[in-house]
């Protein structure tokens, strides 16, 4: 099973990339650091959302829910029950997968732009709960100091934790997206009418999908916490949610690593700008623009069409 | 094999089928001819479950499959092609139609075993029988229009249909592409023991083909029956073939 990711013709760069990434952290200022680290949170958070958008081809609006969602249940758990952190770092994504069951149980009855609209009203619905209901969640206060057990509390120690984590995930999303699962749901993205000609239950492959996705959603909101130890309801607003799917735009949402370069345009354009001006937000404006007129693939979709004619056997599947 | 008897469907208040019948008995090819507007495709819609009947019924191998969604149907063992092309177009060839078997096989839902390594002879043995093993890793929307058509074909038979229902598989072909057409969905029904039900315009082909022919008019059955004996029926004369 993870032959197929050794194969990789890009598996040796990933691997230095991986080790660069690794070390990073010794040399660079802590600043650098906890930005990188929040790149990789966000990155897992894009991904994850891709799974449904790029590669299902479902408009899921409000998918910033389920980090929201993950980081409140985790940061629930740690400052108001005495159980281990770990658990609380499982029952983050189990909790934010099964709001994603609920709400894409109702969605996957609509198709295409009645699907968004419903998910984010659905998905403000849980805004609003965890906005008013103040005496558990804090309302706008959000949740401040979660305790995060010593051997992961320090800054070093969390951008670890997060890139291996994110590491992980990657490699089990691509081996969803390469497996029968993944082939189907690209199927569906392209043709779900055809796709329920040749036997294929499309709604629930899509609510299996959201399912999913939701999952590495709150795990991401997870290692927010990790990173941060607080949580707050700006997490859960339709905003945030807009954000991360422009990232998977402006990345190439039909590539598979699109999404982390256009979290860490954004991330980078947020903390960097910011400082000079504080629409930063108009900056990104205008480089969306110019991305939609240049580069309609998204940034990764771009550099996949240049490396294109020297990588023809890229599809070589099935010929052995 | 396939029994449909005065089937209703109406869109508001225009009856797209009105009563229409058919019968196909195993291994047979047989022919829906019609003007156009007839309700053909709405008939074969009907029966493989993308639209709701009205009233009638839809009996295959003894069970009535009216009112199944498309994806149950399929799984009772009946593929269809669609007039307008309807496929992959970001995929590949090969994966176009490996969607098809995995489906067939129950395997879409396999989480992580990669695909590549999966249900290639099958897929291939289809690539093959239609000619396309040196399209295999093609995008599907690259191909020509008539190579989608096939592709189209290609795909059905990846749910190894016991019957296989195809909606103008030629639309839009060129002559030399239709012959060609027809011939492999002759050698395929042959081959693999397909029962085949399909539409078409091309008067020559139908009576070449067809072992049974169905003329539908304004949603109508006018008559089912041999080749010859549509020929001669004073109606179809009138309706459809034309009075000379």
């Amino acid at each position: 099973m993870f032959n197929e990711v050794i194969r990789l013709k890009w598996f040796g760069p990933s691997i230095v990339i991986f080790l660069v990434l690794f070390i990073l952290p010794s040399f660079i200022p802590r600043f650098y650091t906890y930005i990188l680290a929040l790149i990789y949170v966000t990155s897992l958070l894009a991904m994850s959302l891709n799974l449904v958008v790029g590669h299902g081809g479902m408009f899921q609006f409000h998918h910033g829910v389920f980090y929201g969602v993950g980081a409140y249940t985790v940061a629930l758990m740690l400052t108001k029950t005495s159980l281990p952190m770990w658990t609380g770092f499982i029952a983050g994504p189990i909790v934010a997968a099964i709001i994603g069951f609920i709400i894409g149980w109702f969605c996957v009855r609509l198709t295409r732009l009645y699907f968004g609209m419903l998910q984010i009203s659905l998905g403000s619905l849980i805004w609003a709960i965890v906005l008013r209901w103040y005496s558990f969640t804090g309302g706008d206060d959000g949740i401040h100091g979660v305790p995060i057990a010593p051997f992961l509390s320090s800054l070093n120690s969390s951008y670890y934790f997060i890139l291996i984590v994110l590491v992980i995930c990657l490699i089990v999303m691509y081996l969803i997206l390469k497996s029968p699962f993944g082939n189907t749901l690209q199927a569906i993205r392209d043709n779900p009418q055809r796709c329920e000609a040749i036997g294929i239950n499309v709604r629930r492959h899509q609510l299996i999908a959201i399912v999913i996705a939701t999952f590495f959603g709150g795990l991401a909101g997870v290692l927010f916490v990790v990173l941060e130890r607080s949580v707050f309801t700006d997490m859960l607003f339709w905003v945030l949610s807009l954000e991360i799917f422009i990232m998977c735009l402006l990345g190439g949402w039909f590539t598979f690593v699109g999404p982390i370069f256009g979290a860490a345009i954004i991330v980078a354009l947020r903390t960097f700008v910011s400082i000079f001006t504080e629409y930063w937000t108009l900056i990104l404006g205008v480089i969306l623009i110019l991305i939609i007129f240049f580069l309609p693939e998204g940034v990764m979709g771009y550099f996949q069409e240049i490396f294109k004619p020297r990588t023809k056997e890229t599809v070589k599947e099935g010929t052995k | 094999m396939l029994q449909v008897e005065t089937v209703v469907k109406s869109f508001d208040d225009f009856k797209a089928v009105n009563g229409a019948s058919l019968s196909v008995g195993k291994g047979e090819i047989v022919a829906v001819i019609g003007p156009n507007g007839a309700g053909k495709t709405t008939l074969f819609n009907v029966i493989t479950g993308l639209l709701r009947r009205d009233s009638g019924k839809i009996i295959f191998k003894g069970e009535d499959i009216g009112g199944l969604p498309p994806y149950e149907i399929c799984k009772k063992g009946i593929a269809r092609s669609f007039q307008i092309v309807n496929i992959f177009p970001r995929l590949t060839v090969f994966r176009n139609v490996q969607v098809a078997v995995l489906s067939q096989q129950r395997r879409s839902n396999t989480l992580f075993r990669p695909a590549s390594s999966m249900v290639l002879n099958e897929t291939n043995n289809i690539l093959e029988s239609v000619g396309f093993l040196d399209k295999a890793h093609s995008i599907a929307g690259s191909l020509s229009h008539g190579d989608q058509k096939i592709l189209e074909i290609a795909i059905a038979l990846g749910n190894e249909p016991e019957l296989l229902i195809l909606d103008e598989p030629t639309a839009g072909m060129s002559p030399e592409e239709t012959s060609a057409t027809m011939e492999l969905v002759k050698r395929l029904a042959q081959m693999r023991g397909l029962t085949i039900l399909f539409c078409e315009h091309d008067m020559d082909i139908v009576f070449s083909v067809a072992q049974s022919i169905m003329v539908m008019h304004q949603g109508r059955t006018l008559v089912q029956g041999k080749p010859e004996e549509v020929r001669n029926n004073p109606f179809v004369q009138e309706a459809y073939l034309g009075v000379e």
